[in-house]
């Protein structure tokens, strides 16, 4: 697809260390990716889609992603997505949403206390969200997991809630859980599906060089998708 | 005034942290039932109020020292535990740590 360079920040909080790679994934795939330091208040103009990036933001001091969701970008992270806008979190990007209340669960230590750090299967449970268009359904993605606290928990009311609106977009594939999370859940949306939060690292699997080009699909997707929100603007 | 907050897993959570204790302390050769690992914040505040100390802390662990999906608090203040402000661990879904 061709068009305008949609507009997608990928913000830096203090102990962020995978922004460098999702910049450039991003930019690989034809969007504008500057990075924004967390203390920055508003976000770029004409800004069509935001990444939260993995890493270990504030040390993971208290409980992952606990203290960067009061950085002060964030307030308008909550307002942009509020709007309806692409707010995709990776790895401690997700974890920083849950912490923010923009996405259902909560992220705990590994089932295994081990820092896990492999390739894992991930299934596309549904491809009409704006993060999955260029999946075909029930695709199964090879992407790279690093995380000491991927365990996505929710309790089981909550959980029959997110499965009823189909809000558990990617599962580990069958056996491959690598965490202990809930339903095998590696990815899941908000209820108005703009909102993605994903353990797996989508940004490190987007090159033949890195082992798997899969993780295109869903950085794609949301360039995709951000540049139609740009052109619907127009 | 100095507070103390506690902060548990609440049952039926996956405590990965606990279980690795229970097991070293069975290794020891400690009979142990369970044990689970939580959080522990020593918090000074400026003032000798207990009601204004109390809706203060409260709203910590809502806003910060907590997350209330999977975790449960208790408060001590000046070292005696404040009865009735412990949110109960409230049960969350089946009993996973065993599996």
């Amino acid at each position: 697809m061709t068009g305008p360079r949609p507009v997608i920040p990928v913000v830096v909080f203090p102990g962020s260390n995978d922004d460098r790679d999702a910049q450039r994934a991003l930019e690989q795939l034809g969007a504008q990716a500057p990075r924004v330091w967390h203390t920055e208040v508003e976000l770029p103009r004409e800004t069509a889609g935001v990444v939260l990036p993995g890493g270990f933001s504030y040390g993971d001091y208290l409980r992952c992603g606990a203290i960067a969701r009061f950085s002060p970008i964030m307030r308008a992270v909550a307002e942009f997505a509020s709007d309806g806008g692409l707010v995709l979190g990776i790895c401690n990007g997700f974890q920083v949403l849950t912490e923010a209340g923009l996405l259902p669960g909560a992220l705990r230590p590994n089932a295994s206390l081990s820092f896990v750090c492999r390739d894992v299967p991930v299934v596309v449970e549904r491809t009409d969200t704006p993060f999955t268009t260029r999946c075909t359904p029930r695709q199964e993605l090879t992407i790279p997991v690093k995380h000491g606290d991927g365990c996505w928990f929710a309790d089981e009311e909550l959980l029959a809630g997110l499965e009823e609106r189909g809000q558990l977009v990617l599962r580990y594939g069958e056996g491959a859980n690598p965490n202990g999370a809930v339903a095998d859940v590696a990815g899941v949306v908000n209820e108005n599906g703009n909102v993605l939060g994903l353990m797996p690292h989508p940004e490190h699997a987007v090159d033949p060089l890195l082992g798997s080009v899969d993780g295109a699909q869903i950085l794609g997707s949301l360039v995709d998708a951000a540049r139609l929100s740009v052109a619907a603007l127009v | 005034m100095k507070a103390t907050v506690l902060v548990r897993p609440k049952p039926g959570i996956l405590d990965p942290q606990g279980q690795a204790v229970e097991s070293s302390l069975r290794h020891l050769g400690f009979e142990v039932g369970s044990a689970r690992v939580g959080r522990l914040v020593d918090v000074e505040l400026p003032t000798e109020d207990r009601a204004a100390a109390l809706d203060a802390l409260g709203r910590m662990c809502e806003q910060l020292l907590t997350n209330p999906l999977i975790e449960s608090y208790a408060i001590e203040l000046d070292g005696v535990p404040v009865e009735g402000v412990a949110v109960a661990p409230t049960a969350v879904g089946p009993e996973s740590d065993g599996a």
